[in-house]
């Protein structure tokens, strides 16, 4: 119980930290981008990539991986739709939409896989 | 003013999508960690998705888009995650060894 | 078979128009022609009782369903992000109900719905008998007729009346 309460009072230092770091700390801009703030919520989103990337690492089984690239799939389209408006171009919006429909597509994929089924039935 | 709505709408996105990833990392087993991503990330994503909308105007080719985007997630991701769920299940994952009940088992075994 | 072909081909025009959203002629020209396609290729997929979408009734009850979803679903989300909290107590478990729904369609729904409102994941369905297993993030009661009523009961009465 006492490692449990450690563990999570560390986890919440170390994922506060690297927040207020994000939110204070003057970051370079990526590109020639005119706002910092948005700026600022593409490494936000980069943090929570971090996270699925660790439990797709760490996952004991294969299905704990499936669900960490699901996760990971949504989250580009998130990064598209932030990306779409300081840079004022409409077709990182097509790019969600094609990224959306083949996240879900791998996903079933993967699915049939751990059912143990073929994949024409 | 727009600017002001979209702005609260990616934030609360972004929280959300945090608050996602944090139990991914920490809940302890694969049925956990289905419920905490297929709720907060969707929503999450959602809520970006609409915030650039405001920005870009309802009724303009984007703003449509988006809309059409947020429609197609909301309905294909809960059936990937039933579908990574099932298959989980069928695989043989064990439940995490604290949980209360598995009614399942008890009639796939009969 | 011709009225869900019908349907269909409604369906995919409007998405096509709305994806490209240019009012020209040889946009509109191309549109019917994919449409028509894909409506030779996937037909018979779609519905196999057309005479529903005729109904208005439906449609407003569809209107009711989304704003209380929504709002279930920002319950749901509210709920998880509290559980990163160590001393809310988790017991997850695996448990069963039963629902009147017999439809595809309708039970589709009731899974998705099931799997955005707090708390619940929908697992595996047995749609001949309308058995849903759910994984339960609290178990609150592991009999059948009380997880019913606590789980399906909310979006069943509006889903009878939309799809079935």
């Amino acid at each position: 119980m006492k490692i449990k309460c450690l563990s999570w009072c560390l986890g919440v230092t170390i994922i506060s930290a690297v927040l207020l770091f994000i939110t204070f700390y003057p970051l370079p801009s990526l590109l020639k981008w005119q706002s910092p703030f948005l700026s600022r919520c593409f490494f936000i989103l980069m943090v929570c990539f971090a996270m699925g990337l660790v439990r797709l690492f760490l996952g004991p089984t294969a299905a704990d991986r499936a669900i960490a690239i699901d996760t990971l799939g949504i989250l580009i389209v998130g990064f598209c739709a932030i990306l779409s408006v300081p840079t004022g171009r409409d077709w990182y919006i097509d790019i969600a939409i094609a990224w959306a429909l083949q996240s879900f597509i791998g996903a079933l994929a993967i699915a049939k896989y751990l059912e143990g089924r073929g994949f024409d039935e | 003013m727009s600017e002001v709505i979209g702005t609260i709408f990616i934030v609360v996105g972004l929280g959300f999508d945090i608050f996602g990833c944090i139990g991914l990392i920490r809940l302890p087993d694969v049925y956990n960690r289905i419920q905490a991503t297929t709720k907060c990330v969707t929503l999450g994503t959602c809520s970006i998705l609409f915030g650039s909308m405001v920005f870009k105007g309802f009724i303009t080719a984007a703003g449509i888009k988006t809309f059409l985007c947020i429609i197609f997630l909301v309905l294909t991701s809960p059936v990937a995650a039933h579908a990574i769920a099932r298959g989980a299940r069928i695989s043989g994952v064990k439940l995490w060894e604290k949980s209360v009940c598995d009614k399942y088992q008890q009639d796939k075994s009969l | 078979m011709m009225k869900s072909s019908i349907i269909l081909f409604i369906i995919y025009f409007i998405i096509w128009t709305l994806l490209g959203f240019s009012f020209d002629l040889q946009h509109i020209l191309i549109g019917i022609m994919v449409a028509l396609f894909v409506v030779f290729l996937t037909g018979d997929l779609f519905t196999l009782r057309p005479s529903h979408f005729g109904r208005v009734t439906r449609y407003l009850w569809f209107c009711y369903y989304v704003p209380v979803f929504i709002w279930e679903c920002i319950k749901a989300n509210v709920d998880v992000a509290l559980r990163v909290n160590p001393k809310l107590p988790i017991n997850p478990g695996i448990v069963k109900v039963k629902t009147v729904l017999r439809s595809d369609t309708a039970l589709t729904f009731l899974a998705n719905s099931i799997t955005l409102t707090p708390g619940t994941l929908c697992v595996d369905i047995n749609p001949r008998e309308g058995i849903l297993y759910i994984h339960w993030i609290d178990v609150k009661s592991e009999d059948t007729e009380k997880a019913t009523q606590l789980i399906v009961k909310r979006f069943e009465k509006i889903l009878k009346r939309i799809f079935e």
